[in-house]
């Protein structure tokens, strides 16, 4: 005997990414995840608040950042949000050719914020000699904007696994719920950087 | 097992009672006897506290010695006691007068607090700017020109500010009988006001872990009177660090010194990397806690590190057992005034 | 699996099945094991500590080993002895408590306990490399950073593991109450030890990330060079402090709050009477809790936060002694009017409650700010948090393996040797620790390698030492007496205190499935309940039918090599290339096993009843 996981098309379960126990208990756990998370960035945001103004001698706040590149990122990010929760409509569908696809654009989405990310560290390290030990702010932005490019890495990573590992065996409630899994942590990184964008980059340009 | 049991609880009076004969403490040292207005107010608190906790155990131990009197279960006996749900009179009881006891604890606390707190004095009374080093004190009267190590001198009855910062790591400021403590941080100055009651020398200690010598990190606090304490200010700051000795051991001695010891060590109105060594020959301890003979000090010169593991100095100069000697006998020559730790009264043994 | 298939498996077969267990029993078992071997080390260190500090100016050991001796001995009792037991014990009774066949995720599990066995291991290998942490068990910046050597490094690194494992547990075990309980085991039927493990973990997952991001900064202040401590670069030390005691106050709940269940599991059993005020307990553990996350400043009072923040925290530390309060007379109402049978188990309890009280009314007194700047880092805070810590949580781990011994091993533990280990621990204890409420007032800090001669602190560091030989005595009654029970010890009878909860009713040994049926719960006491008021057996939710089990794995034991030996390359990071190439190696079998997890379909298998025979089936 073993447990049917297959999603019968007559009679759709209104979400298959919890259908089966190991789903329901993926959901509530990858809340709780969440959960621990918060309290990870808000550690981290506070460190950043408390050293954002510690710059021993090097490049301020307002000498580093620049609204056009981090204003792009945010819409890439909050595009790619969007586009995730396409996939998860299509996915309550049982339509799994377009679920891939958004979940495809999703991650194309992601890259391009990474590649943007990138590139601003890079400014800054070779324009401004702005680096992760020039001083306590450095270190701050870094981390901080470092942790969450580390997310970002993780679930594209994820991502990439979960679409190739199950592109020839279409959707079942097995990974549906894995694929719900994703969608609620890229949903979280996406709040993260709402956040990073406002104390970061809006404030430090204020002040 | 009961003979057995009778032995442990007299071990136990045992433990008690030479600590009854121990008394608080050492005068000088307890905070249970408190000769400054921060220590003050803090047995103040001590004891309010303790006595309203020692009531709540008083109830509790009344409660669970009744309990434990009464409702043994007897051989064979197997009746099932009612199950009681709860009771909310009583929990609310137990609510309620906690509630108050807390606030009755709080409010005083609170109100102390800030009183401990309140700096705006700070400007029209005499400073003391504290460094902490590991594992040494450097007190520096601002106002003055007055330099100073280990020994801090206060005049009795005064408020007295202290300001105080570390060079490397946190260290804790603390004179228990004269006041409680307060944190040296590396990167804020952190200020608090003592005031003593009575002449004296008390012993301050580092309260924070600051590395292997911490528990060695001692200081001494010397409260004099106001006329003795302006004496000594004058004759600290008519201090001449060039002034030569009148033999000639402590001659060469200062020689010696100066060619070794200076890079890090001053005399006068100097901070340094190391103590400053002005008026040495006066220190009630040095090292935090070594008598101040010539043998101690030369053991010191040749080998600190075995006297104070982990400090600075090892290992930064080199001087033969007879030039240690020398410095020896220069140092201990060190006596820059009159007013000295026995003018306070000397240190209690 | 029948008890004559067990006892004919060979040795490696035992330790490959441990090796690959995800049976939350098995796991529990693997937690306790690991903890009372760093219970042994953590106390040995202990008793260095208190025979240098047995006469003035002694030098049993050097001033660098001392500090090394005060850190680890800190580090390993609370991270990898009194965590992991009762992390163990959550583990083993918890799912058998709410009627459940396992924890929520298995494979997590296994993971969590890998990780802090190897996090501790990690961490005391320390001692062979050139010298253990020696910053204190709060490893407050800038000394940490300055420490010389490689002991920091460990320290962070063997905590950053066995935290990671710690947060998985704790989610673990919430989802596991949220979504797992029997038909009819409401939230406000859980027995309250189930209780205390939802709210402990709450307080994991939300107190833990806190120590992680503190262990990341100081990992990149050590390891990478990184500026976040060094004041020359505009840093901040007090951020150190912050984030640690965010985690660090909460911890402190994280360990109690198991041990107030496990009481209040032993006072109604021994009583044969309900505990008093059910709701009132449940309330008053949430209430602990929530302000346990609101007073970490109280061990900041003398860092110069100003005298609002100092106000505020204070008053919020005294209301942390109502709920507690609370608890207390509750347990005592629960004994009135009771049926108490006093024996090991009991007894732990009943010491436990002059014991805690005191150290309950110390924290009271030393959450008064003023009356702070004198007990701040003295031995008078020694005192309190051992009151607490050995008085609270050590008296709860004991009371608990005698109470649940029968049910995880099959064997009763000897009452004679447990009432010889009680006495002599506990008057041992009273001796070590009420004495240094005076020497701290006496002027003796904490931390001090030596203290002087004529200070008038020799008696009592002297009755302190002996008390310390008297908790060791005890101890190794204590382990006599399992190894005793493990040779002779009488098998008990089904259910042998009488118990009023659902994991007595299920038979001994536990089936590796807990429940052949789920039960159905009627009530508060389950099955004190059907004792009551039915025949003693609990009505079966479900008819029999297949049941749905995890398969064993050795990949999160692999996933914990891995991570280890990544954390071998942080600490050596900054030493050559060699520690870079070893940290691409250990994450490379760590992210390597990842993806071997998530590839691989892992449907579990069932266990089909043929008569009463379990047989196993793959998927």
């Amino acid at each position: 005997m073993s447990q049917d996981y297959s999603i019968d098309p007559k009679n759709l379960p209104e979400d298959p990414s919890r259908v089966t126990d190991e789903g329901k208990f993926k959901h509530l756990g990858v809340w709780m995840f969440i959960g621990g998370e918060s309290v990870l960035f808000a550690s981290l945001f506070g460190t950043y608040i408390a050293l954002k103004d510690s710059t021993a001698g090097g490049p301020t706040t307002q000498d580093l950042y620049g609204l056009e590149l981090v204003f792009l990122m945010t819409m890439l990010l909050l595009t790619s949000s969007l586009t995730s929760v396409y996939a998860i409509y299509h996915m309550k569908n049982n339509n799994f050719k377009k679920m891939q696809l958004w979940f495809g654009i999703t991650g194309l989405l992601g890259l391009g914020f990474l590649a943007c990310e990138i590139y601003e560290f890079a400014h800054y390290v070779v324009d401004y000699g702005f680096t992760f030990r020039s001083s306590a702010f450095g270190s701050a932005f870094y981390t901080l904007v470092g942790f969450h490019g580390g997310h970002v890495i993780f679930g594209l990573a994820w991502l990439i696994t979960l679409m190739v590992r199950n592109a020839k065996r279409g959707l079942n409630t097995y990974n549906a719920a894995k694929y719900n899994s994703f969608s609620l942590y890229w949903h979280f990184i996406d709040v993260v950087w709402v956040f990073i964008f406002t104390v970061v980059y809006l404030m430090g340009m204020v002040s | 097992m009961k003979s057995w049991m009778g032995k442990m609880k007299a071990i136990m009076l045992f433990g008690f009672l030479s600590l009854l004969l121990a008394g608080c403490g050492k005068e000088n040292l307890t905070a249970l006897d408190p000769k400054g207005y921060g220590a003050e107010k803090s047995l103040d608190i001590i004891l309010l506290t303790t006595g309203i906790m020692v009531g709540v155990f008083l109830v509790v131990i009344i409660i669970y010695t009744i309990v434990l009197a009464r409702f043994r279960r007897k051989k064979g006996d197997n009746h099932i006691p009612e199950q009681v749900e709860g009771s909310k009179k009583l929990e609310t009881i137990w609510t309620v007068i906690p509630i108050i006891l807390v606030l009755i604890m709080g409010i005083p606390t609170v109100v102390y607090t800030f009183d401990l707190a309140d700096t705006s004095e700070a400007s029209s009374t005499l400073n003391i700017n504290v460094t902490g080093h590991q594992y040494w004190w450097n007190f520096e009267y601002e106002d003055h020109n007055v330099v100073t190590s280990q020994d801090l001198y206060i005049p009795v009855g005064e408020k007295v500010y202290v300001n105080m910062l570390s060079s490397d790591v946190i260290h804790s400021f603390w004179v228990p009988t004269i006041t409680g403590k307060m944190d040296v941080n590396p990167e804020n100055v952190n200020t608090m006001y003592i005031e003593a009651y009575e002449e004296g020398v008390y012993w301050g200690k580092c309260a924070e872990l600051c590395g292997p010598s911490h528990s060695l990190m001692d200081f001494k606090v010397i409260v004099v009177s106001p006329e003795e304490f302006e004496q000594w200010i004058t004759d600290m700051q008519n201090v001449d660090p060039e002034e030569v000795p009148t033999d000639a051991v402590a001659q060469e001695g200062q020689e010696l010194f100066q060619s070794n010891c200076m890079s890090c060590h001053a005399i006068g109105d100097a901070s340094s990397a190391g103590p400053n060594l002005t008026n040495f020959g006066n220190r009630v301890h040095f090292v935090g806690y070594l008598e101040p003979t010539k043998e101690n000090l030369v053991e010191w010169i040749m080998d600190p590190e075995s006297l104070k593991p982990g400090n600075k100095m090892t290992g930064m100069y080199e001087v033969t057992e007879e030039e240690a000697e020398k410095i020896a006998e220069y140092l201990m020559q060190l006596k820059s005034t009159d007013v000295t730790p026995e003018s306070a009264g000397g240190l209690i043994d | 699996m029948s008890t004559a298939t067990t006892q004919k498996r060979s040795v490696s077969a035992v330790i490959w099945d441990y090796l690959t267990t995800v049976d939350h029993k098995k796991v529990g078992i693997l937690y306790m094991l690991g903890g009372a071997f760093f219970f042994l080390l953590g106390g040995l260190e202990a008793l260095i500590i208190r025979i240098q500090l047995i006469k003035p100016e002694n030098d049993f050991v050097s001033a660098g080993l001392y500090n090394e001796m005060i850190t680890m001995h800190g580090t390993t009792m609370i991270f990898f002895a009194a965590m992991p037991i009762l992390i163990g014990l959550m583990n083993y009774i918890m799912p058998l408590q709410i009627g459940a066949r396992d924890v929520a995720f298995p494979f997590l599990n296994a993971l969590g306990v890998w990780l802090f066995i190897f996090g501790g291991l990690l961490m005391n290998v320390s001692w062979f490399t050139g010298g253990a942490p020696d910053a204190g068990w709060t490893n407050y910046a800038p000394l940490s950073l300055q420490s010389p050597g490689h002991g920091v490094n460990y320290y962070v690194m063997g905590l950053q593991l066995s935290g990671a494992g710690t947060l998985m547990s704790g989610i673990n075990f919430i989802v596991t109450i949220v979504r797992m309980r029997a038909p009819g085991m409401t939230y406000m039927r859980m027995p309250l030890f189930s209780w205390t493990t939802l709210v402990t973990s709450i307080l994991i997952l939300f107190a833990f990330p806190a120590f992680t991001v503190a262990l990341f900064l100081m990992q990149f202040d050590r390891m990478f060079e990184s500026a976040f401590f060094d004041i020359a670069l505009g840093g901040n030390s007090i951020i150190w402090q912050h984030l640690f005691w965010i985690f660090g106050h909460p911890e402190v709940y994280i360990l109690i709050l198991p041990a107030f269940g496990i009481f209040s599991e032993i006072f109604p059993t021994f009583s044969k009477k309900r505990l008093f005020g059910y709701t009132a307990m449940v309330f008053a553990t949430f209430l602990i809790a929530f302000l346990g996350f609101m007073v970490w400043a109280h061990h900041m009072f003398t860092v110069g936060l100003g005298p609002v923040a100092n106000a505020i925290f204070a008053i919020g530390t005294m209301a942390i002694a109502v709920p507690t309060g609370i608890k207390i007379f509750n347990w005592l109402l629960t004994m009135w009017g009771g049926s108490i049978q006093i024996n090991s188990a009991m007894l732990y309890a009943l010491g436990f409650i002059p014991s805690f009280t005191i150290g309950g009314m110390t924290g009271v007194m030393l959450g008064a700010t003023v009356a702070d700047f004198q007990y701040h880092d003295t031995y008078f805070v020694i005192a309190h948090f051992h009151y607490v810590i050995v008085g609270g949580v050590v008296f709860g781990i004991l009371a608990a393996m005698h109470y649940w011994w029968p049910l995880m091993f099959n064997r009763i533990l000897n009452e004679t040797l447990g009432k010889w280990a009680f006495w002599t621990f506990f008057f041992g204890f009273h001796l070590t620790f009420f004495v240094q409420h005076f020497l701290g007032l006496m002027g003796m800090p904490r931390r001090y390698w030596v203290f002087l001669e004529g200070q008038g602190l020799d008696v009592g560091n002297f009755v302190s030492t002996i008390g310390t030989f008297l908790m060791t005595i005890g101890v190794l009654i204590f382990l006599y007496n399992i190894v005793h029970t493990y040779f002779k010890g009488e098998v008990p009878a089904q259910d042998p205190w009488d118990g009023r909860t659902l994991e007595w009713s299920v038979p001994t040994p536990v089936p590796f499935y807990n429940f052949k049926q789920l039960p159905l719960v009627r009530g508060l006491d389950a099955l004190w309940l059907e004792k009551m008021e039915g025949d003693g057996k609990i009505k079966p939710a479900e008819p029999v039918a297949p049941i749905h089990m995890p398969n064993s794995s050795i990949l999160p034991f692999i996933m914990a090599v891995g991570f280890t030996i990544a954390s071998f390359g942080f600490i050596y990071q900054l030493d050559g290339p060699l520690g870079r190439i070893t940290i691409y190696i250990g994450m490379a079998i760590a992210v390597g096993s990842m993806i071997i997890r998530s590839l691989r379909d892992d449907h579990g298998y069932y266990v089909e009843f043929d008569e009463d025979e379990p047989q196993k089936e793959g998927a």
